[in-house]
């Protein structure tokens, strides 16, 4: 039954198709950047209806393909070690925290929370990454710092093992002779699915938009570049080394392509998650909504 | 007390596949999240890459006064505290307004495809967007400029030229990428209020204005607090792709883009400056670290079952 007026309604409906486009129209632009011909770009600038389309950019991308198809591939692969890793972890982690009868769970459980609350910032986490693990140019700067596992997860997942999955049925397991890996893998888990698949989205995406990681650790390395990464590093370039000297020498080594090119890589590195996103919307929702209430 | 030392030895015996498999997860934890606390020191330290942070000799509290005397501090504390202050104002009424409006929608299929769409902009990395607000605020070829300005009979405007401007793109953009996952939150705890509390309502002849004010908003206070008490934990915090990605790491802009993250990142990587940025980094992790238990402390008192711990 609807309680609201009928006026009310329409003005929601009024705004929230505003709001919709203000999120949309940003994204129609950078799809247009990216199919403008240089020489309306050079008169027009940048429009929602450009005064003349050009596929330009994306030959231009497809015949220099190299560089961006092995920046996609450092994506991809990136995204689907590091998104397993931080499943297995997280879930590891948060099972045993889930069983009340685990001596010290409560010291455990207080060692994840406070990460939460404290943390040593930028400068003593990149150093300790660099001088001791030495990861500085190497494929597992993409995947290790900050991004495998993070306390929030666990506490959301502990949360769900504790409330989720009925203390008896675990007991029961174990009057049948059940140990403990049996029953995470043959109980638990097939339980969980919904959990499961929220933190995979969750740090799915967070390993694909990651520009952080590449920026800090990868120097030499650029062939280890996801595609954020060429994305960041392609635009401290051409209109920009006017206003901040100390760009130019980032660019050093890489070609760097018009602007329109420019955007037609971002669409590229865009496409996937929004082909994606209407299929797992659901999911997201569900994660955003687990997460943030606490654990 | 013998026995149950014991007990506890056979119990931890019992459990070790469960410390078992909490090994790699605890490793991680102490590594990515302990290790780097000792690293706190640096701020007290004067920094040589050769010499590591242990044996980097001491420095007393200079990077502090070198910080304080080059004025950065000033700048880069009003706009780390002013912009978070900003955000979580504005943010919390954007959000809890586009909760009330989506609860509103009464076409379902409507309503799905808002929150469809106003989740869009999270999903996008900063990298991206400040490709899309380049596209829009670019001097010579920006749209603004080129299609919405010039229209009007108004000069171009050098928007990456002129800090004046970047508090109102940067809120905007923040708003913009954040609205729709904080509205989903609320959203989704209005969702939860027991619908017979509106119909007594309707019964009694309230309005819709007096629902929104008497049912809704006092159900939503507690999300309020503790989201908001979130935020304020995070105060000394900023997002580093907001603050270094959008304004294109401009020198120009800094006076208005300038946050603590920024500046420990250009001390560490750009400027070679490590002694003022690991002060300010010292002072954002403590101060961060006392503010959330000071908040956390004045919840307790006032609203018990709201507090974070």
């Amino acid at each position: 039954m609807n309680t609201y007026d009928k006026k009310f309604e329409a003005l929601a409906n009024v705004v929230l198709a505003i709001l919709c486009l203000t999120c949309v129209v940003p994204l129609l632009l950078l799809i247009m950047s990216s199919l403008t011909s240089e020489d309306a770009l050079m008169h027009n600038g940048y429009a929602l209806f450009p005064q003349k389309i050009s596929l330009d950019a994306y030959h231009y991308l497809w015949f220099s393909r190299a560089q961006i198809l092995r920046a996609y591939e450092m994506t991809l692969v990136a995204t689907l070690v590091g998104t397993l890793s931080n499943v297995t972890l997280t879930t590891l982690f948060a099972y045993p925290l889930s069983r009340k009868s685990l001596p010290g769970r409560n010291f455990f459980s207080f060692a994840v929370f406070f990460t939460l609350l404290f943390n040593g910032g930028m400068i003593p986490t990149y150093l300790m990454w660099v001088q001791v693990f030495n990861i500085k140019d190497t494929f597992w700067a993409l995947i290790i710092p900050n991004l495998l596992m993070n306390g929030f997860g666990i506490i959301v997942m502990r949360t769900y093992f504790t409330t989720s999955i009925p203390n008896e049925i675990l007991e029961a397991a174990r009057i049948d002779g059940a140990g403990e890996t049996r029953s995470l893998l043959s109980i638990v888990l097939p339980l969980s699915k919904p959990i499961l698949s929220t933190i995979a989205l969750l740090s799915g995406l967070a390993y694909w938009n990651d520009w952080l990681n590449g920026l800090y650790y990868l120097v030499k390395r650029t062939d280890f570049y996801t595609i954020q990464n060429l994305l960041n590093r392609l635009i401290a370039s051409a209109d920009f080394i006017s206003n901040n000297a100390a760009n130019s020498s980032i660019t050093a080594g890489l070609t760097v392509p018009s602007v329109g090119v420019r955007m037609a890589i971002a669409v590229i590195a865009l496409i996937p998650i929004m082909i994606i996103y209407p299929f797992l919307q659901k999911g997201f929702v569900k994660g955003i909504v687990i997460g943030s209430v606490k654990g | 007390m013998e026995s149950e030392k014991k007990n506890l030895g056979r119990r931890i015996i019992r459990h070790m596949p469960l410390y078992l498999m909490m090994l790699p997860g605890l490793a991680y934890i102490v590594i990515n999240n302990y290790m780097p606390l000792a690293g706190l020191q640096l701020a007290f330290k004067k920094f040589k890459y050769s010499l590591g942070i242990w044996e980097s000799p001491w420095n007393g509290l200079k990077n502090f006064t070198y910080l304080l005397r080059t004025g950065d501090a000033w700048i880069i504390i009003r706009n780390t505290l002013g912009y978070n202050l900003m955000f979580i104002f504005l943010g919390t009424l954007l959000a809890i307004v586009v909760a009330i409006l989506l609860d509103s929608v009464q076409h379902k299929r409507l309503q799905q495809t808002y929150q469809t769409v106003i989740l869009i902009p999270y999903l996008i990395s900063y990298v991206i967007v400040s490709y899309i607000v380049y596209a829009l605020l670019g001097e010579s070829n920006g749209m603004i400029n080129n299609s919405i300005l010039k229209a009007l009979g108004q000069q171009a405007v050098p928007w990456y030229s002129d800090p004046k401007y970047w508090p109102y793109i940067l809120t905007f953009v923040q708003l913009w990428k954040t609205f729709g996952y904080c509205s989903i939150i609320y959203f989704a705890t209005i969702m939860g209020i027991d619908k017979s509390f509106y119909e007594a309502a309707v019964v009694d002849g309230a309005s819709t204005w007096q629902q929104i004010t008497c049912i809704t908003l006092p159900m939503l206070k507690p999300v309020i607090i503790t989201l908001t008490l979130l935020s304020i934990g995070r105060i000394f915090y900023s997002d580093f792709g907001l603050f270094y990605q959008v304004p294109m790491n401009t020198g120009l802009l800094y006076n208005a883009t300038n946050t603590i993250d920024t500046y420990v990142y250009r001390g560490l990587l750009e400027t070679n400056d490590v002694g003022r940025a690991s002060a300010a980094g010292f002072i954002q992790s403590v101060l961060g670290f006392l503010l959330v238990l000071g908040t956390n402390a004045i919840v307790r008192k006032v609203e018990k079952e709201q507090a974070l711990f």
